[in-house]
Parts: C-alpha cells; structure tokens; sequence
C-alpha cells in the first residue's frame, strides 16, 4: 500500500488527519515507523527499546477510539518516541546506563502519562548519552548512535537517539531533555527542530534527573508546528513538580504565522567569535540575511559573562548530579554487584560496575565541589556567576526581541574522535550553556548544511516564557525554506 | 578545683501532620513495613518532593511560642550520606536559613528561679526509614514507612549546666509540642527523641571539647546519660588525657555511654540548597494567621490558674505541665466549683495513682466528670476525704460511679446522731479505766475514744459529729 510508504513523510498534523478522515488506521501508521525502526535502528542504534507490542495494543486501542469519537486532539493516533530517561510504566528505562539496565519502570514520567493521555502511541525508547552526561551520545551503555547524514560522525547528544530518530524519520516526534544543550546540539547535528522550553514550563515529575536546576524536557520533530503541538500537550502545571510555573499555557500553533516585520534579532558578538567554525558562520549569516530580508531589524549584543558559562555549568551540573546520582546505590532497584560482602562493597561495587566513565569523572567532579572547605570557592562562587549570566540576558533583551546564533561551534564530528577529550567535548556546549544557566528558553531549528556537507542548526533563544515566538519565528523561516523537510538520501 | 557541665540540646519532634513532609503517604505508626512508602518514599528514579504545608504552618507555631523570629525566606538543604533507611542518598533538611530563627524558653530550677534558654534555630527535616537487623539473618530489612516523616529539630544554645537543667528543659519542650499540638511527642514511637552535646570546663573557661550523645528518647535516659558522660569526661582530664569530639551512644542497660564515631571518621555531608524545591516565602499576614490560632501557652495558663483559681506556684506548675493535665483540672475545678479541692486530688491521688499504673492522664479510667461526682460527695459530707480515696481506688478498677461504689460498699458517712450516740455509748460502757483517766485529767485518751469510735463505724461515722458527741458524752 503506498500511502504507508509515505506516512514517515508527514507532519503530525498529517498523521492526525490522516488517522481521523480514514486514509489509513492508526495500526498502519504504528506499523509504517515500526517496519522503518526494524530496517534501520541496526545501523543507528538510535532505540534502545521498541515498544512493539505495546504500541500494536494501543493503536488498536485508539483506533477504536477515534471510530466512536472519544479522541480527537492534535496528538490522537500519532506515534511518538522518548528519550530513555523519562519513566514509561511497564517499560524498560535505562538512561543509556548499565545502572538501570534491568529498570522497569512502575510508574509514567509527567509528560509520558499526557502523550499517552492524548492518544499518542509510544513507539520506543530513544538512546542517549549515559544519564544525559555527553555531547555526541558515545557515553551510552547501549552503544554510539550514528548520524543519519554521515553514519561515521555522532549525532550529538545527550538526546542523540532522539535527534538520530527525527532525522531518519523512525518516529514524527520525540521528547528529549537538555541541562546544557541537550536537543539544541543534536537538533544542529541532525539537521531537525528541537525546543527546550523556559525552565519550569515542563513538569520534570518522572524524568530522571540529571542536574535539577536546569534539565527541562521539550520536543524534537521535523518543524516548529511539530514542536508546537506536543508543547501543546505536555506545557503546563503539574503539582508533582514544585519547580514547574503555574502560568497558562497559550495555543503554541495559534500564532505561528504571525509576521516578523520589525523583529528585533539580536547577535551575541561573542557567539560570533574565536572557536567559531567559519564554514558555520557562513551558514548563519546567510540565514540572518533571510530574517533581515523579511523584515527583521539585526542588532548586536553582548554576553559579557558567557566565557564563564562552561565552568559554571561544569560545577553546577556536576554538583547536582553527585547527589540526584546517590540514590542509585544497589539497594532498592538497578544494578547490584554479586555477593557483597558488606555494606560498603555492595555501594562501591554496584556503583562502580552501574555507571560508565563519564558518569564517574561528574560525580566525583560534583562531589569536590560541594565538599566543606571547596563549597564556597566553587558551587557559591558557580551560583554566583550564574546570576552575572542571567542578568547579562536580562540587559539584551531590553534591546531585542529574540537573540540568535549558532547552536554549536562546529558541525557533526567523527566519532571517537573527542572521546577521549573531555575538555573539548564539554567546550560543544559553549552557546547553548548560557542559556541554561540562565533558564531562558532556547531552540533550534535547520537553516542548511555547511561545506563539509553536514547540517548546521541556528540557535534561537527568547525571553522567558516567549516559546510562541520563538515558534512562530522558527515556523516563518520553514515556509520560506525547506531545509527541515531534507532528509539523508538513504532514509528518504 | 570543681568542674562546670556545658550542655545543649538538639532535639527532634515528628510533627503532627497526615501525610509526610515531601509526599503524600501516611505518617501512621505501626503499620506493616513498607506499606507507607510511595514512589516519592522510596526515592524512585524522576519522583520529586512536594512541601507538605502543615508541616510549615506547625514549623511558624512553635517558633512563635518560643518567641522566635520566623524565617522569611528559608531554603530546604540537601545533606548527603549513603545509608540504606536514606532512600535517596541525601535527607532533605535546612541548613543555613532555617525556618525558625533565634528563640528562647524559661525553665524553672528546683530551688524555684527561672532560668533562660536560648533556642539557636529550629529546622525542619525528613525522618530516615529504619533497618531491622534481627529478623534477617546476615541481611538487613529495610521499613521506609518512617522515611519521610516530617521532624523539626529544635536546637538549643549551650546553655545547660547540669543534667536536672536539660531534663527540665526537655520536658518543657516537649509540653510545649503537645500544648501546640505540633506533636504527639510519644517518646517510646521516637516521636520526641534527643541528642545531648555534652562537655565540662573550669568555670570561666573557654567550652571543653563536646561529645554528643545520640538518640535519648526518655527523660531519665538523658538524665543518666549526662550524668554519666560528664564522669567519663571529668575522669579522662583528671587522669591527664584530652576528651575526643565524637559522637556517643547511650546504652541504658549498662549505664554507659560508648564511641559512636569520631569526628574524624565524620561524614562531610556536602549540604546545598535542593534544586527540586523552592524557598519557603512566610509573609507576615502567614505568620499572623498561625497566631490566631495559637493556644493558651504553658506559662500564661500557670499565671492564669493562680489568679483565677487562687492556686499556688506550686500547684499551677503541676497542673499546666501538660495541656491534658491542665484541661483536665480546669474540667474539674469548674464541675465542683472548688478549685483547691481540685487541685489537691488532680495533683495528689490522680497523678499518683496515674504513675503507679504508668499511664497518661488521658487514659485515665476516672475520667473528669466522674472525679466531679466523687467530690461533689465530699462537699456534700456524704463521704469523708478519707472514704473518697477509697471510693476513687474502686472507681479507677472500674466497679462502678462515685454514688454506684459508696451505695455497694455502704461507704455513706453516718450523720444520724442517735446511731453514733449508741456506738459511743457501748465503747464508754466498756472501758470503764480509760473513762475514769480522761475524766482525771489525761486528756490525750481522747484520740483513743476517737480511734474506737471510728473503727466500730467502719470509718463512716462523720467526724465532726463524732467529735461533738464523744466530747459531750466523756465529759458528761
């Protein structure tokens, strides 16, 4: 049937229609992204689960439901993959780590109850950087994920499996996380759209933490209008999560055609500077060029305070982790060493054969930084410095609406080549750090591909809670271009 | 050269609330281990903790009744140690802005003064679960229905200067709690529990180096416990050796305390403010509804009981040492209009009685209200005060209401005249020596009349009447 052979070309709205006037079943669609998952996860290792029988269950299920009219909304019939650390009730959740291995989880991760709630179907577990520690998805326990655009270079990470997913159209939609970059930088290297909200927009109630004060989950996908559907679902207050805000939730996709005539763009001239790749500079300065066609006003600001962002981030992150990290002890549930012989072994063991290197080097960073003596020299001074950066934020916006830059300095590199280098790995997160630190909403979204053939993302940040915005700008610039439409010949 | 004990208190009271600090399991005691540990409790991957509010509104009450300052902007710490019963690795807690401030209490000595207090800080906290080591052999359980249980730890400046000092502030505190209604303070639960830092000095030097002694949970406990450790600290100088700062464990069997750790081998607990919960913001109109709702304190009630009740110091301390104790006089002394009346069998036969049995006031088997009818009967002459602890003894059995016990056991006083007229008219008739002695002069033999008539009344006959009467004949 060729209308299943197409249906990985669709947006969610065209799943949705197509589920809902009867063109083809939910069970076709589900089945279309679980043929394409089998053909092709083997070569990019971006599932660590399939939820296969679970999904065929619940596209029955909806099925029915859309026949008698019980389900209707944006997300009924479309299926959907998670990042491998939010918590699926009676599935598999390992957060790409040896750790959590054997975890099953008994309960639904905040987000995944709403997905399920709306009628989505869940079709796998996406992999990721071992417990959201990495920048190109190598710190996995389950394996590096490739890049659809060039299978020897990494996908970015941590959510890697995610962005990989959206690339090689093995599901329309996922939900990744970033502390520091997580979508933004693999959204770049994937060449698809990924926002990470204003944090508190999102309840974080069953995403495994990784550092508290910055992970926010958001939606990665082919377009804005994609993103901003599922924000649609999963924004807005949850009681489980006393960081998560209590503001409405607009209807993301009511002004994503709103006009950009007037808008205010500012360029961060330290994001334009030294370490910036010129082949990627050129990229975004021919898409700022598109924006100042349409009638955008291109200002330069300042980030005074942004050099310090990666080691503020590189205490903070670190010292949270440490302790979210701790209740990982072989007790309760995940990895147990074998035969302990007592109560230090079976922590040191467990803890030492549960985690991979990465994960290490961040707990025993993390752990320094807090010890007495070193507290307020590095996590009070990292706080401290924290709010320099929020406030140099703070000023730009006074002057324009939007800021916009690169997503990373560089475009997909080869994997294992900065495995060993951890400076340098940490130095990829260089212009969406900030950001972090400083909570604001950032997203990503394609504007072409570099001379060296692979995609380069631009980085688009707005002002607290202005995710409409940054959609509708994001959506604007894919009516004019169809870079987000472009996938890898092979997964065409 | 005498020694002078240094000591301060660090004290934990569960609060009263329904469910935990951070989630919504029950606080219930006894329940079946790990029947009262939701996700949240057992630290699962991705739960976050969610502030239970009481827990804050219990937090501001007993920081007003200390007369502290409440905190406007306190920050919820993490304090991480690997334990199994610490589900998560870490206990939330407070650590540099807790939620009550700078506080006081006046304890009254024995020989009568009153001393002041002062209260550094109180903090709210989880409890930890507990781990069962006996019914596993070679392995430990762990119950996590404990874990998360709200505490406030109440800590004290170290301004203690012997064990009777920081028992008296203890029970004061723990009078407090319940007065408040911020605990049930049930110290054998460990809902009321205590770690004492104890150290000695040469009075006018500098603090000794302290040990603190871990988990008092009875008054007499924390009395020996010092008692002790203060001997053991005196012995190490006097011996020329140097105490160690550690932390002590009281064995009550032995009557000792014994090495915990030492401050070497102490956790660094690496605390920072908890990403997952914001600052705790108290406004002043919070802090103004939490006082209008506060109850008579302790103190006030005492200067109230001896103004309007005419009681004495002595008195009114006894009966407002427990908000129950002190309902229940007042139910007393208001049902039988005699408040020293009242007083006098509250503080005597009641809470004699009460310790005997080992038993709380509010488990009394002669509830107020029955205490009311038996001394309504006194009043009334039906009974002598005497005849009463009788009747009370029977009552506290459960053989029945004042009137139903002195109507079985014909307790009634006799105030029929003719009837004791004739009792005493036998025993003249038969010791004619004694009579003719008393009437010669020596009168002391009147105490043996007195005794003989009472006896042949079974001890009913109104003493007064028997009195007149036995005069009247004897001089006759």
């Amino acid at each position: 049937m060729s209308q299943a052979d197409s249906i990985h070309t669709l947006s969610l709205k065209g799943i949705h229609d197509g589920v809902h006037t009867g063109k083809f079943s939910v069970m076709e669609a589900t089945d279309a992204y679980l043929d394409r998952i089998e053909r092709f996860n083997p070569e990019l290792n971006a599932y660590i689960t399939v939820t296969r029988d679970t999904a065929k269950t619940q596209a029955v299920d909806i099925d029915n439901r859309i026949r008698k009219g019980e389900l209707t909304g944006a997300m009924a019939g479309v299926p959907y993959a998670l990042k491998d650390l939010f918590c699926s009730e009676g599935v598999l959740t390992t957060c790409a780590s040896n750790m959590l291995a054997n975890f099953i989880s008994p309960y639904d991760a905040h987000v995944a109850e709403k997905l399920k709630a709306a009628g989505g179907v869940l079709l796998g577990k996406n992999n990721m950087d071992e417990f959201a520690m990495g920048s190109s998805n190598e710190t996995s326990a389950f394996g590096s994920v490739c890049n659809p655009w060039d299978v020897s270079k990494v996908p970015g990470g941590s959510s890697g499996g995610g962005a990989a997913t959206i690339a090689a159209r093995l599901a329309p939609m996922t939900l990744g996380t970033d502390t520091g970059g997580s979508i933004r930088q693999p959204a770049s290297f994937c060449n698809i759209t990924g926002i990470k909200p204003t944090y508190g927009r999102i309840s974080r109630y069953g995403m495994i933490a990784f550092a508290s004060s910055l992970d926010q989950c958001g939606p990665m996908a082919a377009s804005a209008e994609d993103c901003a559907l599922t924000l649609n679902i999963i924004a807005g207050l949850d009681g489980r999560d006393s960081t998560c805000m209590d503001l409405p939730v607009p209807d993301y996709t009511a002004t994503l055609n709103g006009s950009l005539e007037g808008l205010r763009i500012g360029l961060p001239k330290e994001f334009f500077a030294e370490g910036l790749d010129a082949q990627v500079a050129d990229v975004i300065d021919r898409a700022i060029k598109q924006f100042q066609a349409k009638g955008a006003i291109i200002k330069e600001v300042t980030l005074p305070n942004s050099h310090l962002a990666v080691p503020v981030y590189y205490v903070v992150a670190p010292a949270e982790c440490s302790s979210n990290l701790s209740r990982f002890d072989g007790v309760r549930f995940g990895h147990r060493c074998e035969n302990p012989k007592d109560l230090m072994d079976l922590y040191e063991r467990s803890r030492w054969e549960g985690f991979g290197d990465e994960v290490k080097r961040r707990i025993m960073i993390g752990t320094y930084a807090l010890s007495a003596g070193y507290y307020d020299a590095y996590y009070l001074k990292a706080q401290q410095v924290r709010r320099l950066i929020k406030q140099d934020f703070e000023a730009a916006f006074k002057d324009v609406d939007v800021i916009m830059g690169p997503s990373c300095p560089t475009t997909a590199f080869g994997i294992g080549e900065k495995k060993d280098d951890p400076i340098s790995m940490y130095l990829e997160d260089l212009y969406t750090i900030p950001v972090s630190l400083a909570g604001l909403p950032g997203m990503t979204f394609p504007i072409g591909f570099a001379a060296d053939g692979l995609p380069v993302g631009m980085q688009l940040v707005g002002n607290y809670f202005e995710e409409a915005r940054m959609l509708n700008i994001a959506h604007q610039y894919q009516q004019w271009t169809d870079w987000h439409t472009q996938v890898p010949a092979r997964f065409a | 050269m005498e020694w002078e004990t240094v000591i301060g208190l660090e004290i934990h009271a569960q609060l009263s609330t329904n469910s935990k600090i951070f989630s919504g399991s029950s606080t219930a005691y006894g329940a079946e281990a790990n029947t009262q540990a939701n996700l949240v409790d057992l630290g699962m991957p991705g739960v976050l903790p969610v502030l239970n509010k009481k827990a804050v509104e219990l937090a501001i009450r007993l920081g007003l009744a200390i007369d502290a300052e409440i905190t406007q902007r306190s920050i919820f710490a993490r304090k991480n140690y690997f334990y199994p019963d610490s589900p998560k690795g870490y206990q939330i807690s407070q650590y540099e802005l807790p939620i009550v401030g700078l506080g006081h209490m006046d304890i009254q000595l024995e020989n009568g003064e009153t001393k002041r207090i002062g209260i550094t800080r109180a903090h709210l906290e989880e409890d930890a679960g507990k781990s069962l080591h006996e019914d596993f052999q070679g392995q430990t359980g762990i119950d996590l229905n404990r874990a998360g249980t709200p505490l406030l730890e109440i800590v004290s400046e170290p301004d203690m200067r012997n064990a009777k000092e920081a028992v008296a502030y203890m029970k004061k505190l723990h009078a407090l709690v319940r007065y408040l209604g911020v605990g049930d303070g049930n110290m054998q639960e460990g809902s009321f529990r205590c770690d004492a830092n104890v150290s000695v000095r040469r009075p006018g030097q500098p603090f000794g180096t302290r040990a603190e002694i871990k988990n008092l949970n009875s008054f007499k406990f924390i009395e020996r416990a010092i008692n002790h450790e203060v001997e053991r600290q005196i012995d190490i100088i006097e011996s020329g050796g140097t105490v160690v700062q550690e932390t002590r464990l009281f064995d009550p069997d032995r009557d000792e305390t014994r090495s915990m750790r030492s401050k070497e081998d102490a956790n660094d607990y690496r605390y920072f403010p908890d990403p997952d919960l914001l600052p705790v913001v108290i406004t002043p109109e919070d802090i103004e509804a939490v006082r209008a709702t506060m109850p008579e304190l302790p103190d006030a009630k005492k200067q109230r009981f001896m103004s309007e009740y005419a009681l004495t110091d002595y008195d009114a301390s006894l009966l407002t040492q427990s908000r129950e104790v002190a309902d229940y006089f007042e139910a007393v002394a208001q049902g039988c209009g005699d408040a020293k009346l009242a007083a006098n069998w509250v503080n005597g036969e009641v809470s004699k009685t009460l310790a005997d049995h080992d038993l709380d006031i509010t488990a009394a088997p002669v509830s107020s209200v029955a205490l009311v009818e038996l001394l309504q009967r006194i009043q009334d002459d039906t009974v002598s005060n005497k005849i009463a602890r009788e009747v009370f003894e029977a009552m506290w059995k459960g053989e029945g209401s004042a009137d139903a016990v002195i109507d079985q056991k014909g307790l009634k006083q006799i105030t029929d005249t003719s009837a004791i007229e004739a009792m005493i008219d036998e025993i003249i008739a038969k010791n004619p020596g004694q009579v003719a002695e008393y009437r010669s002069g020596k009168d002391k033999l009147f105490g043996f009349f007195v005794g003989q008539a009472m006896r042949a009344s079974k001890g009913k006959a109104n003493p007064n009447t028997l009195n007149d009467i036995l005069k009247q004949k004897l001089e006759g």
